[in-house]
C-alpha cells in the first residue's frame, strides 16, 4: 500500500523511513510513554470507527440470508457464501449498470482531462485579449452548485431527446473548471527558462504542449485524472433525473434502485451491490491515493 | 465526491496563484513577437477554450439564469408553456411552515457537518501527525471513506443503523442503551443522516489539516519546546495559528459541500421521516421539482439557496483576507 503523504515537499515530515532521525527531529515526535499509550488508544478507535462499518458491509454480502436476520449480529459468515453476487449479477441487470458507470466514467475523464488541459494551456502560455476575463467566467462557475441548474439542464436536455441516453447524462457535466484551475496554475509554476529555451526552437505550441508542457505535469495531471474518475463514478443526482432504466442508469443509480426492491427484506444481494459499487473506486485509491491527495491538498494550506 | 468547490475558494484565496491577469511571461517579450504569432495565439487559444467555454455557459450559466425566470412561473416540468406569477413562490417559501422546518434542517445538519468533520478531522490530523506503528494504514483508512460514492455509503449505512438486525443497535445493546428510533424519529433521522454524512467526509479535512501540520515550522515547535509550554499552551500559540489557512479554506470548501448534500439523505430517509424530517433545501428543490411536479417553486427554492450560499462564501472570503491582513 502507498503511504499517504499530502505533500511530497523536501522539507515535510512524513517520512517513517529508519533513516536517522535529522538533529531537527520535530519534538512532537518525541513523545513520553503516557501520551503514546494514548495515540495508540486513539488509533484504536479510528480503526474500530472507520473499518467497522466497512466490515459490515463486506461480512454482510456475504452471509446467508438467515445468518444477516439473526439477533444477536454475527462476525463471521457462517457460512461463507458468494450466493449475493451471482444473485446480484443475474436479477437486477448489475452488469449493464457496471457497463453504464464505465462508460459514463471513461468517457468524461477523457473529455474533461483534454479540455482542462487545453484550457490551462491556453490560459497559461497563450497571449490574447480578455485572458484574465476568461479566467475569471471559469474559476467563477464553480460557485455555482450543481443543484440550482438542475431544472433548467433536466428541460434542456429532455428537449433535445437526450433523455434516457449517455449523451443527455456526460454532455451536461462535461466543461471543466475545477481542472482548468488546478492545471494551470501548475503550468504556471514550471520553471520559466524550459518554456522560453522551447519558444526559442520555434516549437509550435502544440509541440510544446505535447513535448516540454506535459511531460512536466504529470503529477499533477494524474492527481487530475483520479479527481475527476472518483467524481463521474459517484455521480448520482444527475444520472438519476436522466436515466429511466438500465440501459443508461450507473451503478449508483442501479445500487438505490436495487434498495428499492430488495431493501430491509433482502440486505444481502443490496450489501453485495454496495461492495462491487465502491470496490473499483477503493482499488484506483488504494493503488494511487498518494497523486490524488496531492491534488487535493494543492493550495489549501499556504496561506 | 465533489471536488469543485475546493477551487471555488483557491480562487479568490490562493495567494501562491499569480494573480489572475499576470502574463506567463514578462510582457516586454511580446512586443518582439511577430504579428504572426500573435495572430496565432489568438486563433489557436480560441479553438483551445472554446468547446469547454460553450459547455460551461450552456450547463452552468445559462441555467443559472434560466433558473431565476423559472422561479417567478408556476411550471410543472412537463408542460410546454408555465405562466408568470410575479412572487407568489418566494411568498409561499418565506411564510410556509414546511420551509422553516427545511432551513433548521439545513442548518441543523451544514452547521453540524462542518463542525463535526473539521473538529474530528483536526484531531486525528494531530494524532495521526504523532510517531506511531502502523500510521499510515490507518491514515489511508480515514481518508478512504471519502472516495467512495454517497449512494452507496447511504444504501449501506441503511442498514448499519437497521433498527432491528443493524450494527448500531447492536453495539449500542451491549452497552446496554437500546437504540434510538433512527427510521421514526426526525430528529434521531437528522442526526442519523448527518453522522454518516462525518464519516464518510472525515478523511476530507483530515487530509488538509494533516498537509497543513506537515507543512508547519518546525523551528516554532521546538521554540515552545524550549520555553517549556503545555501541550495545550503550545498548540493555542503555536500551532493553530499555523493551521488558520487551512482552517478557513475548509470553512467554505466544507460548508459549501455539505450544504448540497443529496445521495446520503435520499438513499437513507428520502427526506423523511413524517414528511419533511431530514429535507434540507436541496432535498426540497429536488422534492418539490421532480416529485412534486413543482418545478417553478423548486426553482425559487434553488435561488434562494444560490444567494444564501453566494452571500456566506462572499462574507468568509472577506473575514479571511481581514484575517490575513492581521
Amino acid at each position: 500500500m502507498t503511504a499517504l503523504a499530502p505533500q511530497d515537499r523536501p522539507e515535510s515530515r512524513t517520512s517513517d523511513s529508519p533513516s536517522p532521525a535529522p538533529p531537527s527531529a520535530a519534538p512532537h515526535e518525541r513523545s513520553s510513554p503516557l501520551s503514546r499509550v494514548g495515540g495508540y488508544l486513539g488509533l484504536l478507535l479510528v480503526i474500530l470507527v472507520v473499518a467497522l462499518p466497512l466490515y459490515w458491509i463486506l461480512i454482510s454480502s456475504l452471509k446467508e440470508r438467515p445468518d444477516i436476520y439473526t439477533v444477536p449480529v454475527t462476525w463471521v459468515p457462517d457460512p461463507f457464501t458468494a450466493a449475493n453476487y451471482s444473485r446480484v449479477g443475474t436479477g437486477v441487470a448489475f452488469t449493464d449498470y457496471l457497463r453504464n458507470s464505465i462508460i459514463i466514467t471513461t468517457v468524461l475523464t477523457v473529455v474533461e482531462v483534454t479540455l482542462g488541459v487545453l484550457s490551462a494551456f491556453a490560459l497559461a502560455f497563450l497571449r490574447f485579449p480578455g485572458r484574465s476575463l476568461v479566467l475569471l467566467f471559469v474559476i467563477a462557475s464553480l460557485m455555482v452548485p450543481n443543484q440550482v441548474t438542475v431544472i433548467s439542464n433536466y428541460a434542456l436536455v429532455a428537449q433535445l431527446g437526450w433523455r434516457n441516453t449517455f449523451a443527455g447524462i456526460i454532455v451536461p457535466l462535461a466543461g471543466v473548471a475545477f481542472g482548468t484551475f488546478l492545471l494551470r496554475n501548475h503550468f504556471l509554476s514550471l520553471p520559466k527558462e524550459i518554456i522560453e529555451a522551447a519558444e526559442m526552437d520555434a516549437a509550435g505550441p502544440l509541440k510544446m504542449l505535447w513535448r516540454v508542457v506535459l511531460p512536466m505535469s504529470w503529477p499533477t495531471l494524474i492527481a487530475f485524472v483520479l479527481i475527476t474518475i472518483v467524481t463521474e463514478w459517484n455521480q448520482y443526482l444527475w444520472p438519476l433525473l436522466m436515466a429511466d432504466d438500465s440501459s443508461t442508469a450507473p451503478l449508483p443509480v442501479g445500487l438505490a434502485q436495487l434498495q428499492d426492491t430488495a431493501g430491509l427484506t433482502n440486505w444481502g444481494p443490496v450489501m453485495a451491490g454496495t461492495v462491487l459499487t465502491m470496490l473499483p473506486i477503493l482499488v484506483i485509491f488504494l493503488l494511487l491515493q498518494r497523486h490524488m491527495i496531492k491534488g487535493l491538498t494543492a493550495g489549501a494550506v499556504k496561506g | 465526491m465533489s471536488a469543485q468547490p475546493i477551487a471555488a475558494t483557491r480562487g479568490t484565496s490562493s495567494a501562491s496563484a499569480p494573480p489572475a491577469g499576470t502574463p506567463a511571461r514578462p510582457a516586454a517579450k511580446a512586443g518582439a513577437n511577430p504579428p504572426g504569432h500573435r495572430r496565432r495565439d489568438i486563433l489557436l487559444a480560441a479553438a483551445f477554450l472554446l468547446p469547454n467555454l460553450v459547455l460551461l455557459v450552456a450547463f452552468t450559466y445559462r441555467p443559472l439564469v434560466d433558473n431565476i425566470r423559472l422561479s417567478f412561473t408556476d411550471w410543472n416540468i412537463s408542460a410546454p408553456m408555465a405562466s408568470f406569477i410575479g412572487v407568489d413562490n418566494y411568498v409561499e417559501w418565506f411564510t410556509s411552515d414546511d420551509s422553516q422546518l427545511v432551513l433548521w434542517n439545513t442548518v441543523v445538519f451544514t452547521g453540524a457537518a462542518v463542525l463535526g468533520s473539521m473538529v474530528i478531522g483536526l484531531a486525528l490530523a494531530l494524532l495521526l501527525d504523532q510517531k506511531l506503528f502502523g500510521r499510515n494504514a490507518v491514515r489511508s483508512l480515514v481518508f478512504a471513506p471519502f472516495v467512495l460514492a454517497g449512494a452507496a455509503v447511504g444504501v449501506a449505512f441503511q442498514f448499519v443503523f437497521d433498527p432491528t438486525f443493524g450494527l448500531v443497535q447492536d453495539l449500542l445493546g451491549r452497552v446496554g442503551v437500546e437504540a434510538p428510533a433512527f427510521y421514526q424519529d426526525p430528529e434521531w433521522a437528522l442526526f442519523m443522516v448527518t453522522v454518516t454524512y462525518i464519516w464518510k467526509n472525515l478523511g476530507y479535512t483530515f487530509v488538509i489539516y494533516l498537509a497543513a501540520l506537515q507543512g508547519r515550522r518546525a523551528e516554532l515547535d521546538e521554540a515552545a519546546e524550549i520555553d517549556a509550554a503545555s501541550t495545550w499552551t503550545k498548540f493555542r500559540r503555536v500551532t493553530w495559528p499555523q493551521l488558520r489557512p487551512a482552517t478557513f479554506f475548509l470553512l467554505i470548501t466544507v460548508l459549501l459541500n455539505s450544504f448540497q448534500v443529496f445521495d446520503v439523505i435520499d438513499t437513507m430517509t428520502r427526506g423523511g421521516p413524517l414528511g419533511n424530517g431530514t429535507t434540507t433545501m436541496v432535498y426540497q428543490v429536488y422534492q418539490e421539482t421532480f416529485v412534486n411536479q413543482r418545478a417553478g417553486f423548486g426553482a425559487t427554492v434553488a435561488t434562494i439557496m444560490f444567494l444564501a450560499l453566494l452571500v456566506i462564501t462572499l462574507v468568509q472570503v472577506r473575514v479571511m483576507e481581514r484575517g490575513r491582513e492581521a
